[in-house]
């Protein structure tokens, strides 16, 4: 091979705007023939939005994009495609309802006076499959007979027809298991030996270091370097993504403080609980007045557990008690003192056209149920109190909650929580988006809560928040709970290396 | 002033006097009151009268409509209730007795309960879209109602059950006493217990709802029942207004008057918010247009076009934006160009 090769496809100083938000600014790509380069990042570091300009689907602000040294402009997937960048979706794009090879051939087939040629196209598309894919399938059955699997590999070979120069893998093994990601990885790597190039978007970073040759990082929408994968140690790949610098993390102290938890009664424990395709089984219990937090990349599975240990999820599999009862819904989960602060503020959290104190006393009412009513003045005097003691501002009960910052309506839901007096409380991300004055808040009503006896599980892509309010974290890796840590290991350092694993 | 302008009655009450005006100005004896052998006459008590099913049904759509939902089965359940209730009544030995005509009214109501369970059932239970879930019923209702009548139209005579539609208490038709009843009734359940904050948290968000805890299952079920119930109190006051039972036509197209009623009245069709007051005013405007449209003898071929006329100026005259684009394009008539750049402000 020579070492002075040419990149096939170059991008240079991409910027994508949309309203509001800087999706891509300054980002470079290259990539080389015969080469799997990985895209890295976390959620909403810009990898969809890249791909996306490059195929056509977004236009581009600024930047060029060069295909074989030549200027490439494309306005469509179509005119993507026709250059020779074929795209496989995570979510497999064909028709399940028609044949393997209509859908190979589909507004491409081989026909003489209008006719297709179906003989010889059910041939072709054999003959393709077996060729390149090793796939020895029968062609003439609905795609819909055979295993996601299978359709991907279908979509690869629809995607190598349409003469591919590079093809692009969105996400290929999410919903693949063990034996199917080791088949399509064979395959791309004797497509890799045909001198395709490959660009490989996935969250699993063991998968990375196994299929990769070259690995570009980016982070908020911005370029953070491309780097060989055998030169990149995994610890320093996280710390990239999540932007951390190591060494200047070592020196940081770490302010939470191990207390022995093993004494205390379980309040809620798990065990072999897991969801296909969300979480696989874990085991984890929390004790009364302990803080537990989760750790791990932005989609490695913290939300899963977080909802399944709610019920707001049914799980396959494994088992959910609350004191020793069984919790099978979120109403039960409620009664059973448990309190779930999702994530998603505006669509799991508030009911946007309706007043702060309705919105406080809401789950509080739920658990009543219609006919005790909780008394107007009631209300208000708990709206008062709730939105003195949070700082909720405007302090004006009245106020439809949607008109609200999202860190006043963080703190509403705190105190909707709050009021139901749980004995545990879920907070998914909950200071994701407000700014520092409220994070703070936030985080010292954990720790007083805590003290006070209540167990608090603690979901946040912010590090050493986590660290700062937990006295054990479970760190999550590729949708699995990989350890628990405890007291003296629990430090930046450890967490950082579990969660990059390997 | 400004105040005033934005409670969500003031549309609606503004178009109802104009309404009223309108009429008042084009015939002056319009709002005369004649007693005559113990009984008020007149349009205004006429308005009430013949609007009261309207109404009703109209409560019942405001609740359902405040979940997301919408039920386009009532109509059906009008025609289903007055079916059933004069089924029973022709079919007892003594018309007049006062028992049978309990019975009647029991079983109607029994069925219109039944009815909404079936609504809710497909619409929380089987998870299928109100609109697609009540259309089952709307079609397959009227089939029902020919089936209880037997394709005929049952006549009775009973003065025991005419008191229901046709009857009056204190000067006054006893229907209206009905809606008043079921109106503070709606207006109790849901502003003095939980269940109004339910409906609209549940209406407004489900999926936050449901990890709040409420059961929202329950309170859709809850909501499509009352809404049969309203409907089947329609269906008996219509039928007993005119003492016979027609499958056919009993209740044609109340769905829609209700549902322009609910959204005239200031609920929106998204879930969330609801107003029964609102509600009240809607069904009174769609009910004093029509009899406006009689009054002044539009040729029945058209009435139909001149009330839609109206309807869509109501709801545009309603329509904040609506309104704030026109004043905006008064404003600057005569400066087109900043017409454009200031259309967004």
């Amino acid at each position: 091979m020579l070492n002075e090769r040419q990149p096939i496809l170059q991008m240079r100083r991409i910027h994508k705007h949309f309203p509001g938000v800087k999706a891509l600014s300054g980002v470079d790509f290259r990539l080389f023939p015969g080469e799997v380069h990985a895209l890295m990042g976390e959620n909403g570091a810009g990898k969809s939005t890249l791909i996306k300009v490059l195929t056509g689907v977004y236009s581009i602000d600024e930047g060029h994009v060069e295909l074989e040294g030549q200027e490439l402009i494309v306005r469509s997937p179509l005119e993507a495609q026709a250059a020779g960048i074929s795209t496989v979706y995570q979510e497999v794009n064909l028709c399940p309802n028609l044949s393997v090879a209509e859908n190979i051939f589909i507004g491409r087939e081989p026909r003489r006076l209008g006719r297709i040629l179906w003989k010889e196209m059910n041939q072709k598309a054999a003959d393709l499959l077996q060729e390149r894919l090793q796939l020895h399938i029968d062609v003439t059955q609905p795609l819909d007979t055979y295993s996601v699997a299978v359709q991907q590999l279908v979509a690869i070979a629809r995607a190598l027809n349409i003469s591919a120069k590079v093809l692009i893998l969105d996400e290929p093994t999410s919903s693949l298991d063990r034996n199917e990601v080791e088949q399509l990885f064979r395959i791309m790597n004797n497509l890799k030996k045909e001198g395709l190039s490959i660009l490989f978007v996935t969250h699993f970073l063991d998968q990375v270091y196994e299929i990769s040759d070259r690995i570009t990082i980016l982070r908020n929408g911005e370029f953070v370097g491309e780097y060989m994968a055998q030169e990149l140690p995994r610890i320093e790949l996280v710390a990239k993504m999540i932007g951390k610098d190591l060494r200047l993390l070592e020196e940081l102290p770490t302010l939470a403080e191990g207390e022995g938890s093993a004494a205390k009664e379980v309040m809620l424990e798990a065990s072999g609980l897991g969801k296909k395709g969300a979480i696989e089984p874990f085991d984890l219990s929390i004790h009364r007045g302990e803080v537990v937090g989760l750790a791990g990349l932005l989609g490695s599975g913290r939300t899963e557990i977080a909802r399944l240990l709610f019920a707001a999820d049914r799980p396959d599999q494994g088992t959910l008690l609350a004191e020793g009862e069984g919790v099978a819904t979120p109403r039960q989960a409620i009664t059973q003192g448990i309190a779930f602060c999702s994530e998603n503020r505006k669509t799991e959290g508030i009911i946007g056209d309706l007043s702060v104190r309705e919105n406080i006393i809401l789950a509080l009412q739920a658990t009543r149920g219609w006919y005790q009513t909780i008394s107007r003045k009631r209300q208000e005097e708990i709206a008062d109190e709730y939105i003195r003691m949070l700082n909720i501002h405007p302090n004006d009960p009245e106020q439809l909650i949607k008109n609200l910052s999202g860190g006043n309506q963080q703190k509403v839901l705190l105190a909707r929580w709050l009021l139901t007096e749980p004995k545990l409380l879920i907070l998914d991300e909950p200071t994701r988006g407000i700014d520092i004055g409220a994070k703070a808040e936030i985080q010292k009503l954990v720790l007083t809560l805590s003290q006070k006896g209540m167990s608090v599980l603690f979901i946040s892509s912010e590090l050493e928040e986590v660290l700062r309010v937990s006295n054990r974290v479970a760190v999550l890796r590729d949708r699995r709970k990989v350890t628990e840590i405890a007291d003296k290991e629990l430090n930046q350092q450890n967490v950082m290396q579990a969660i990059a694993g390997g | 002033m400004n105040g005033l302008m934005k409670h969500h009655l003031f549309w609606p009450l503004v178009v109802l006097a104009a309404l009223l005006l309108f009429n008042l100005l084009y015939s002056p004896d319009f709002f005369q009151l004649v007693m005559r052998d113990g009984h008020l006459y007149g349009s205004l008590i006429d308005i009430l009268n013949f609007g009261s099913p309207l109404i009703l049904v109209a409560i019942g759509m405001t609740l359902v409509i405040a979940t997301k939902g919408i039920d386009l089965s009532v109509g059906s359940v009008v025609a289903i209730s007055g079916a059933m209730a004069c089924l029973t009544i022709s079919e007892g030995a003594d018309q007049q007795a006062g028992g049978l005509v309990l019975t009647a009214v029991g079983m109607s109501l029994g069925l219109s309960l039944v009815l909404g369970l079936w609504n809710g059932f497909l619409v929380a239970g089987a998870g299928i879209q109100p609109i697609i879930a009540t259309l089952i019923l709307m079609v397959a209702g009227r089939g029902i109602a020919q089936l209880i009548t037997g394709g005929q139209i049952i006549t009775v005579t009973s003065p025991a059950y005419e008191y229901i539609g046709a009857g009056s208490l204190f000067a006054l038709p006893f229907s209206i006493f009905i809606v008043i009843a079921m109106y503070i009734a709606a207006l109790l359940l849901t502003r003095k217990t939980a269940l109004g904050l339910f409906i609209e948290s549940v209406g407004c968000n489900p999926k936050a709802s449901r990890l709040a805890g409420i059961r929202s299952g329950l309170v859709t079920v809850a909501v499509y029942m009352f809404c049969g119930l309203c409907a089947g109190i329609a269906g008996l006051i219509l039928s007993s207004n005119v003492s016979s039972a027609d499958g056919n036509n009993a209740g044609l197209w109340y769905e829609l008057d209700a549902i322009l009623a609910v959204v005239i009245g200031g609920t929106s069709l998204n879930g969330g918010r609801f107003y029964l007051t609102g509600t009240l005013v809607g069904a009174l405007i769609i009910q004093t247009l029509t009899t406006t449209i009689y009054m002044i003898g539009v040729s029945p071929e058209i009435t139909l076009v001149v009330k839609a006329f109206v309807v869509l100026a109501v709801c545009l005259i309603q329509s904040e934006s609506f309104r704030k684009k026109l004043v905006h394009r008064w404003k600057t008539r005569r400066y087109p160009a900043e017409r454009e750049v200031t259309r967004h402000v």
